[in-house]
């Protein structure tokens, strides 16, 4: 079956997911992140890449950060950028999810930056646009379900390769809510492609995916033997709104046994970073003095989330 | 990639003479606040070679124009971009653009596009090592010591060894 991120020329047409993308294509969005990180710290931060092209941002699922930063993106790259809260509009009134990408194809969209609660959404426009005949439009996934965030995950080796150079020796810990995080998921297939020497994984029973091991993560269910001697430790956002099953006693318990404080973050190597993808519950899962002290890369990694979001879309717009 | 070949009908000159014979063309009319701004990837050893040659102080600043390219609908982002890096103000400034070679005037026009992004330089002079003629746009060069007309299906190709000497040769398109 052909790769349907992958046009007829073997060209990165489409980003849904990082499980299946070759080392050489996230090591060249990486490497023209670097170029495009440039750009914002120049006089006039755009460039003319993406002049006359119109960009739709379509967000089934709220999000303030990743919208925001798909669209500085995007005007950076000199295109026309379209917000639609869909959940208000037309789904509200019944419309299909390909019903609402035909109008806008029909709008003459170049891309769509998709967001949906339900796994598979990006690809099934894909699918459709490909059925259309209609390559030349550029899909985007902006985080579907549980299944993948790349540009996250990208953003995130991004960071680590900023700060650490080479993933080859490199142990990195995930903590947290894996079992609804897509950003783990995307976390873990862009590590082992790039061969990272140990990914572990770290979090409630509850809160682990069955046979994650499979995906080649070491699997603790302890704080500190997870963060031990690692190099970069990746914390995830606690999603409140799953509090409320019987997955967890509180957060204060979820905080006392997996929330990073100095103590734990003094078991890593001394040079280790952390990083969240944001937003923080400062408190939950982690301690306002770790989120706020010298190792953590948190807003670092918000700006080089831009360039890689430029790089992407520089890239899928010319295939 | 393309396979290279020798063309023994055309006679390619070193490429380290030429060096020396622009650098001094540009001698006599260099001013203290010039700057030199190689575009990637000959055009930046082009600009060491002069940044030399000539004793100059600042830095050479250094454009990858791929992002400025006028064929990028056709044929897509450049597979390896560099990063482009102006290390000082072009406000003001006069500077001098460098590249291997003069030829459609396409890279020089999206160069310039891109450094009035950095600001609005003084003047912009345009120094090459060699102009193969057939532009399609126009520009022409301030400074230049070969002037060649080479068949269309020929590329001229610049290469830097690992000792840094500079080296010329064709190549037949792809």
């Amino acid at each position: 079956m052909r790769n349907p991120q992958l046009n007829a020329n073997g060209e990165l047409t489409h980003l849904l997911s990082i499980d299946g993308l070759p080392r050489e294509v996230i090591t060249r969005i990486l490497d023209t992140a670097s170029s495009f990180l440039k750009v914002s710290h120049r006089d006039v931060k755009k460039v003319p890449l993406l002049r006359g092209k119109s960009v739709f941002n379509v967000f089934f699922e709220n999000s303030t950060r990743t919208r925001t930063t798909f669209e500085i993106a995007a005007k950076r790259l000199s295109a026309d950028v379209i917000n639609l809260d869909v959940t208000r509009s037309s789904t509200a009134k019944g419309e299909t999810l390909l019903d609402t990408v035909d109008n806008l194809v029909a709008m003459h969209a170049d891309m769509f930056v998709v967001r949906h609660a339900a796994s598979g959404a990006p690809h099934l426009i894909a699918d459709h646009l490909r059925r259309l005949g209609r390559e030349d439009v550029h899909v985007v996934n902006a985080g579907d379900g549980r299944h993948a965030h790349p540009t996250q995950g990208l953003l995130d080796m991004y960071t680590i390769r900023h700060y650490k150079q080479d993933f080859a020796n490199l142990v990195v810990a995930i903590v947290g809510d894996i079992l609804h995080s897509r950003v783990a998921r995307s976390d873990i297939h862009a590590l082992t492609t790039l061969g990272a020497a140990e990914v572990r994984a770290v979090g409630p029973q509850t809160l682990l995916p069955t046979a994650i091991e499979k995906m080649g993560v070491r699997v603790c269910h302890d704080l500190c033997s997870a963060v031990r001697d690692c190099d970069v430790v990746i914390m995830l956002r606690l999603q409140n709104e799953r509090m409320n099953g019987a997955l967890l006693p509180s957060a204060r318990e979820y905080f006392r046994c997996y929330g990073l404080t100095p103590t734990v973050l003094a078991l890593a190597r001394p040079d280790a970073i952390v990083m969240h993808p944001g937003p923080m519950n400062r408190g939950v899962e982690i301690d306002s003095d770790v989120a706020d002290g010298p190792q953590a890369v948190i807003l670092p990694q918000v700006t080089f989330g831009i360039a890689v979001r430029m790089a992407v879309m520089g890239i899928l717009a010319g295939n | 990639m393309n396979a290279e070949k020798t063309h023994p009908a055309v006679a390619l000159p070193d490429a380290e003479t030429l060096c020396r014979q622009l650098a001094e063309l540009i001698r006599p009319r260099l001013q203290p606040e010039m700057v030199l701004v190689g575009i990637h990837s000959g055009g930046v050893w082009v600009a060491q070679h002069l940044h030399a040659l000539l004793g100059l102080g600042s830095e050479i600043g250094e454009i990858d124009v791929s992002f400025y390219r006028d064929d990028y609908g056709a044929r897509g982002l450049h597979p390896r971009v560099r990063p482009s890096s102006i290390p000082f103000d072009v406000e003001g400034r006069t500077l001098i653009l460098v590249d291997d070679v003069l030829y459609t005037g396409r890279t020089t026009r999206a160069a310039i596009n891109e450094l009035f992004d950095y600001g609005r330089p003084e003047r912009i002079q345009l120094a090459v090592l060699a102009d193969r003629g057939r532009r399609q746009l126009p520009i022409c060069a301030d400074f230049c010591p070969w002037r060649v007309d080479l068949d269309p299906a020929l590329e001229l190709v610049l290469s830097q060894d690992d000792s840094g000497r500079l080296q010329w040769s064709l190549a037949e398109h792809a």
